[in-house]
């Protein structure tokens, strides 16, 4: 049994089948990729699991219970982060701000009236944000306005925000897209990091190979809202289904 | 101090002083000179300079936090006014049990208004809140004619029960006071030619100002006030934070809400009466009008929207034609008829005309509003200084105070 189990999903728009009878296993404490062209559905999969989404039909249980008819914050506080295709953060709050928030989420729930009590107060929250800053080594970018950041930043942080909540599942949509080389790599090294350091699963959406094969142990590869394949890297590689469907058009 | 830091507590103690001094400050001008009419340091407009200010405050909370624009917070004014004057009717004239009330009834009232509205976001909010309020107003006006008395307004009356004052009738109206000091009580200082009124319903209803200044502040600096700020900034990245940014707009729209039924609470204690024209749209435009124009998200802002909005309704609006006359009594008469003609639509009754072209000039080139043009004043000083080779200055625009 994986910690994350998705059962006969569907989900259309309209005419369109986007998700089409999808079943998934990830294990605990594994790196599961999944890849798959444009428009195969792989955001759309990630939603059903936040409650961005509620699927047509099938069954998404995570760590023995349904997130289905759960709200986005609900499933969060069930464990579940997640890492936008286009960054999500506080625009309008500085970068410290923007950690400070998730822990304190953590810390809270999902609402508390702390109206009285200052923010300068909160030194564990304010230490733990700001331990959490040095590991994606963004400290000294501290005090910015998180709108002000390069886009790179940005996804750094976002990534930051939901690792500070120490998740058992982090969702991660195209991290590295639009991301140079050398972003990209960093990227690599950290979540390879924080798999070492931590007792996490992360579900990966990726269309750089150089990311998926560093980083996986599964591979799913999805098209047309439906799996192909599910194996190993070492596997997919060699694999001709995957290679017509998919590794073909995207030039590895 | 105050559990108040650096800037805030700068802020909070001038704030103070100019409270306490303002029945000096607002009088600078010696009786019988001929500006003596821009004279604004009398109880009654310094009163409604600090119970509008409450109200702004208030607003700012919501408003300048989440971003949730209401349309409708007259409402929680007149039923914060309605409230106290019937406390006033049944109970005593004490003003303690009336502003309770009215701040309760007015949080009630925002509780549900609130918990209805805040399921839309943006201009659906902006006017479920309108057709509360108007709906409330349409109310008090006609229907609900034996609690709020319609047309007329509430008002005191002789045979009024007051349970708590003793059960004799008096010959006259009674006066409202805060256990026996009554808020219309003045003392007058002379000093030479100047003449300074100290009153005590001012004093009263400053000092509940600066409790609510005080504690914007605290809200504005407590982790509610940064989850208030992130709902403002993005509501979608809470939700997937694992907060519920429902109850947090919620809790921030009945503090606004109560913040209006203590201002509308207070304005009957100053003068015991309620009418339904109080949650008037055109009141609840001017509270947003208020905030915008001193700052909305900006501590001060709403304080010095709410004066400058009062100043130039009561005082610029008594600028007529003859002053005008008497002001350009030196330049020759044909140009004098000019001056006077051209002045003419934008002084006394036109001075909606002014206040609206000042409001459009903040908006356009003062986003963040009065508050924004001091902080750009203040450094285009600083930088000044540093021109002038001023090391320390210098070294302080580097390293401002927090
Ligand atoms: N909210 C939506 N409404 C309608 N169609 C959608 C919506 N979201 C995605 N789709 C469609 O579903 C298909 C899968 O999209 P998506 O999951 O974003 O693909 P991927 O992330 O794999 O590139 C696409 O054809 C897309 O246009
Ligand atoms: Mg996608």
């Amino acid at each position: 049994m994986g910690i994350l189990e998705v059962k006969g999903v569907n989900k259309r728009f309209g005419g369109l089948q986007a998700l089409g009878d999808v079943n998934l296993s990830v294990a605990e404490r594994t790196v599961h990729a999944i890849i798959g062209p444009n428009g195969a559905g792989k955001s759309t999969l990630l939603n059903c699991l936040v409650g961005k989404l509620i699927p047509d039909s099938g069954s998404v249980m995570f760590d023995g219970k349904s997130v289905l008819g759960r709200k986005p914050h609900e499933i969060n506080q069930m464990g579940i982060s997640r890492v936008f295709q286009t960054p999500e953060i506080f625009a309008d709050l500085t970068v410290l701000e923007n950690v400070m928030i998730p822990c304190f989420a953590r810390r809270d729930g999902a609402f508390r009236m702390h109206a009285l009590r200052s923010v300068r107060s909160e030194g564990g929250i304010r230490d733990q944000a700001e331990a959490m800053l040095a590991d994606v080594s963004m400290l000294e970018k501290a005090g910015a306005h998180a709108g002000s950041l390069s886009r790179g930043d940005k996804r750094r942080l976002e990534m930051a925000m939901c690792l500070v909540q120490e998740p058992k599942l982090l969702l991660l949509d195209e991290p590295t897209a639009g991301m140079a080389r050398a972003d990209t790599n960093n990227t690599i090294d950290l979540l390879k990091e924080i798999k070492d350091k931590r007792p996490i699963t992360m579900c990966i959406i990726e269309h750089d190979m150089h990311v998926v094969f560093s980083l996986a142990e599964r591979i799913t590869v999805l098209a047309q809202g439906t799996p192909l394949i599910e194996d190993t890297p070492d596997n997919i590689k060699g694999h001709p289904k995957v290679r017509e469907a998919y590794l073909g058009e995207a030039q590895v | 101090m105050l559990g108040l830091h650096g800037r805030d507590l700068t802020l909070f103690l001038v704030v103070t002083a100019l409270v306490v001094f303002a029945p000096v400050i607002l009088n600078p001008f010696p009786i019988g000179s001929s500006l003596a009419q821009f004279n604004a340091g009398y109880p009654d407009l310094m009163q409604r300079f600090v119970i509008y200010g409450i109200f702004a405050i208030g607003f700012n909370i919501l408003f300048g936090l989440t971003g949730y624009l209401s349309f409708g917070h007259a409402a929680f004014l007149g039923l914060g006014s309605y409230a106290a004057v019937w406390m006033f009717k049944l109970l005593s004239m004490n003003v303690i049990p009336a502003l309770i009330l009215s701040t309760v009834v007015a949080g009630l009232f925002a509780l549900v208004i609130g918990f209805i509205s805040l399921r839309r976001s943006g201009i659906y909010f902006s006017i479920l809140t309108l057709a509360f309020a108007q709906m409330m107003y349409a109310l008090a006006y006609s229907v609900l004619t034996p609690i709020t008395n319609g047309e007329t307004g509430l008002q005191l009356a002789l045979d009024d029960p007051r349970i708590l004052d003793g059960g004799e009738r008096p010959t006259s109206l009674p006066v409202t006071d805060l256990f026996g000091l009554e808020m219309r009580e003045t003392t007058v200082l002379h000093m030479g030619s100047w003449e300074f009124t100290i009153g005590a319903g001012y004093y009263f209803a400053g000092i509940l100002m600066l409790i609510a200044f005080y504690l914007s502040i605290r809200i504005f600096r407590s982790p509610f006030g940064m989850m208030l700020r992130a709902v403002k900034s993005n509501q979608n990245r809470m939700n997937y934070t694992g907060l519920n940014t429902r109850p947090y707009t919620l809790a921030a729209f009945v503090i606004s809400g109560m913040y209006a039924g203590l201002a509308g609470g207070l304005l009957a204690a100053m003068d015991p009466l309620a009418g339904a024209e109080r949650m008037q749209w055109t009141a609840s435009g001017e509270v947003v009008l208020m905030t915008i124009l001193g700052g909305a998200g900006t501590l001060l802002g709403p304080v010095l929207g709410a004066g400058l909005i009062k100043y130039f309704e009561n005082i610029f609006s008594k600028i007529n034609d003859g002053v005008l006359h008497a002001w350009f009594g030196a330049v020759p008469d044909g140009m004098e008829d000019v001056l006077v003609t051209v002045f003419h639509p934008f002084v006394g009754k036109g001075w909606h005309l002014t206040l609206g072209l000042m409001f459009m000039a903040v908006v356009i080139f003062l986003p963040g509003g009065l508050v924004e043009g001091g902080t750009r004043i203040g450094r285009l000083f600083r930088r000044r200084g540093r021109n002038a080779g001023g090391a320390e200055a210098e070294a302080a625009a580097k390293h401002p105070a927090e």
